[in-house]
């Protein structure tokens, strides 16, 4: 398993072209095959695909991966074709999930697989949340083994000010090469007015931009930055237990906490496999699975299970946002037209409310 | 009237009205499903196009122009606004001075019919959607010219909120008339009450008491009420006057019985041959003058009984007079002139009654009066007919013609006696509402009816 994680973190680290795995059915006469097209690394969803296949020898999975933008652009066109593209599709890119929704991309899944979800981690009958993953800061152990760390992000913009010692050893997400930096980096600036201050205070110290998230958590765990900023908390937290050279801070002022969304398209050919796929990594064993050896954690009891997980009086339910499925994230989308996309200027981390570039990348 | 058909007859009432009551209610209640699911919708399109213009209105806001083109900042509380519809997608389309979509879903329908602002429904997507077109005039140094800005929403929670006011409004509409139709019943228990009262009242009663029913009813009831008591009031007289002949005609033919039996005895025991045969001619007399009254008796009994029974009809009065002619002929054996008009005489009238009355006036006038006897039938003027009996004696009695109409008006009961023969055409022509007419002319005497002539 961290063998493969590994794997995983590294296909990560070098965007591939979608990669396909088939997980035959055991007796192959004739099987019934479920496809799944996905954002997460095919490693982080093996378990519990094998955990759904185990008692159904008649069922094969093919698991593909693809970018979020890759599988935004592949779903939607087929969508407006109408041909299959797959049978469930899983991305952690929330708003563009909600966008297929919205265009009437998907299918009505059952009331009793959105019974047990909270609000926030549902729209209408067709989109799911799938996992509860929150955004974190990272930082390299050593570094802070004398220094108090930074609690919240008024803190961090302090910590930022103070001198040069931070200055290119800070990283973040390029919000034009990933996803989730983009969403995240949206959702902070919907969230609060730190988000100006912090987003020039990481300019000032010439904060270092990547797609991903593993090559943040390298260079954290490292030494080349000291401190990782809303990272994906489901990697971090995967890997800390290996790795004891970093740690995480989960902001007490808030926690953005994103559910990787999922939803049955209308061309799906084996659409009832697909809900019972999603009712399963919803149920308690599916839930055993995500929270231990996936750490994606879920909606439903999410917040428990992440401080049951970190120190004591690291993690406060209190703090957790959880990032709602609502088509107020259709803001995030940008129009037809380039015209008005960003262009010219302005601080590289800062999403202009009016410039929304879409960016790609895997997470 | 037996208890059974009476509680049918109520019982009959009571479901008519029922049925009515119910048919009304059920109009209503249809009338007021329709009216609820019109207002429902109604209210529901209300709200959410309050919320549809509240979210245009706040991207309109943000339009502005920089750098010499329209820019537009999308508010998110816009969207927010919009997600308070849970489940309902959200597409919107903000058009440039240019024309070319700014930003949002460039196929997104716009209204048929131009305007700065509109609301209007469409299709998209596969969606049954609601949509709200507003403009914003831009006039900025660089950049002049409108901005459209088009947000829509699907319309399932509008029409579920619809549907949930049209529910509601139903049921309380549907339980009120459930509630009313039981009210009704109970009322209708009530109001019936009274006629369950009378005939109680009826029930009560001895089978010979014919007097009028004495309780308390309303108005309506009071109108039955009234009804049956004349209608037993005319069976009471029926009844008395039914007792009355029969006492008359007992009377009436005890004494003449008496005589006739008297004499029979006599003559057994008349040995001498003068004497009986005068003995046989008494008796042959007295049993004709006997047969005569219980023919009278009959034809009395016969006219009494058509006077209320017998259906009127329009007949020719010569009809009449040649038929009563001919019968009385065919008794007597006397001949009687018969003076006809040329047309019809039509009247309307029970003829047997009429031909009985005219057939007594011909025997009295056969009888008592003196030859020749005419029966004349004639025009009177104010549209009305006659058939009189004419002779050359003088006539009946003042003292017993103040008399006529009265029952068996004949002073002393003779075998012969006119009294009950005019007694019937006093009741015929009560009974037709027509004139009895007697006078002197020519030296001769007349007696008849006068009665309306009728076209048929």
């Amino acid at each position: 398993m961290r063998r493969l994680l590994a794997i995983a973190l590294h296909l990560l680290a070098s965007p591939a072209p979608a990669a396909e795995t088939l997980l035959p059915a055991r007796n192959d006469e004739a099987p019934t095959q479920l496809v799944i097209e996905s954002t997460t690394d095919f490693a982080i969803f093996e378990p519990m695909i094998r955990a759904f296949q185990a008692p159904r020898p008649g069922i094969a999975v093919l698991y593909r991966e693809l970018t979020t933008n890759e599988l935004n652009d592949h779903v939607s066109t087929v969508c407006e074709e109408g041909r299959f593209v797959a049978d469930l599709v899983v991305s952690s890119s929330v708003d563009q999930q909600l966008k297929l929704v919205n265009d009437g991309c998907a299918l009505p899944l059952g009331a009793e697989v959105r019974a047990s979800l909270p609000d926030w981690a549902k729209w209408r009958e067709e989109l799911i949340g799938m996992t509860f993953e929150p955004a974190v800061v990272v930082y390299n152990r050593a570094y802070f083994a004398e220094r108090p760390l930074p609690q919240s992000r008024f803190e961090l913009i302090d910590l930022l000010r103070e001198g040069e010692e931070f200055v290119g050893r800070v990283g973040t997400y390029d919000i034009e090469s990933s996803g989730v930096g983009y969403f995240f980096a949206f959702q902070d600036a919907l969230q609060a007015s730190t988000w100006g201050r912090l987003a020039e205070s990481l300019g000032r110290n010439q904060a270092r931009l990547y797609c991903c998230t593993a090559e943040i958590l390298d260079r954290v765990a490292d030494g080349r930055l000291l401190l990782g900023y809303n990272v994906l908390g489901s990697y971090a937290l995967a890997r800390i237990d290996d790795d004891d050279r970093f740690g995480i801070i989960l902001p007490d002022d808030y926690t953005l906490v994103l559910s990787r969304a999922a939803f049955v398209p209308r061309g799906a050919m084996q659409p009832e496999l697909a809900e019972d796929f999603l009712a399963f990594a919803l149920s308690f064993p599916g839930r055993a699975i995500s929270s231990s050896q996936m750490r994606l954690l879920s909606p439903m009891n999410g917040a428990e299970q992440l401080e049951a997980l970190l120190a004591p009086g690291e993690a406060s339910r209190e703090t957790f946002r959880p990032i709602a499925m609502t088509p107020a994230l259709l803001v995030g989308w940008i129009g037809p037209s380039a015209r008005y996309s960003c262009g010219n200027g302005g601080p590289r981390c800062r999403p202009p409310p009016t410039c929304k570039r879409r960016p790609s990348g895997t997470n | 009237m037996t208890a059974a058909a009476s509680a049918e007859r109520s019982q009959s009432i009571a479901s008519r009205l029922a049925l009515a009551m119910v048919l009304i209610l059920v109009a209503v209640v249809i009338a007021s499903i329709v009216a609820a699911t019109r207002f429902g919708q109604a209210a529901s399109n209300e709200t959410f196009d309050r919320l549809l213009r509240g979210a245009a209105l706040q991207i309109v806001e943000r339009i502005s122009a920089i750098e010499g083109q329209a820019q537009v900042d999308l508010p998110v509380s816009a969207f927010e606004l919009l997600s308070l519809a849970r489940s309902d997608r959200i597409f919107y389309r903000v058009i440039g001075p240019d024309g070319r979509t700014m930003t949002g879903y460039d196929d997104l329908p716009l209204p048929r019919a131009a305007g700065t602002e509109a609301i209007y429904d469409a299709r998209y997507k596969g969606a049954d959607i609601r949509a709200v077109k507003l403009t914003r005039r831009l006039a900025e140094r660089a950049v002049s010219g409108e901005v459209e800005v088009v947000v829509a929403q699907t319309t399932r929670e509008r029409v579920a909120l619809g549907r949930s006011i049209a529910t509601r409004a139903v049921i309380i509409v549907a339980a009120a008339g459930v509630l009313l139709l039981l009210l009704a019943l109970a009322v209708l228990r009530v109001a019936l009450r009274p006629l369950a009262r009378v005939e109680h009242a009826m029930l009560r009663r001895e089978a010979n008491d014919l007097s009028p029913i004495d309780v308390p009813a309303p108005a309506e009831v009071a109108v039955l009420v009234d009804a049956i008591n004349r209608f037993m009031g005319r069976l009471e007289q029926r009844i008395e006057a039914m007792q009355n002949f029969v006492a008359d005609a007992a009377h009436q033919i005890r004494t003449p019985i008496t005589a006739l039996r008297a004499q029979a005895q006599l003559a057994l025991d008349e040995k001498d041959p003068v004497r009986l045969e005068r003995l046989h001619r008494r008796i042959n007399a007295r049993s004709i003058g006997l047969g005569r009254l219980a023919d009278q008796l009959l034809s009395h009994a016969l006219v009494a009984h058509r006077a209320d029974a017998a259906p009127r009809e329009a007949v020719d009065l010569r009809r009449v007079a040649i038929e009563a002619e001919r019968e009385v002929r065919a008794v007597g054996g006397m001949s009687i002139a018969v003076e006809l008009p040329e047309g019809e005489v039509w009247v309307n009238c029970d003829p047997v009654s009429l031909r009985e009355a005219v057939k007594n006036l011909l025997n009295n006038a056969v009888r008592y009066g003196t030859p020749p006897v005419r029966l004349c039938v004639e025009h009177h003027a104010d549209g009305r007919a006659a058939i009189t009996v004419h002779d050359c004696g003088d006539g009946i009695p003042d003292n017993l013609a103040a008399r006529i109409g009265e029952r068996f008006a004949t002073g002393g009961i003779g075998p012969e006696s006119a009294g009950l023969g005019l007694s019937i055409v006093a009741s015929v022509a009560r009974m037709h509402g027509a004139g009895l007419m007697r006078g002197r002319n020519d030296g001769g005497f007349f007696i008849g009816l006068e009665m309306p002539e009728e076209q048929p």
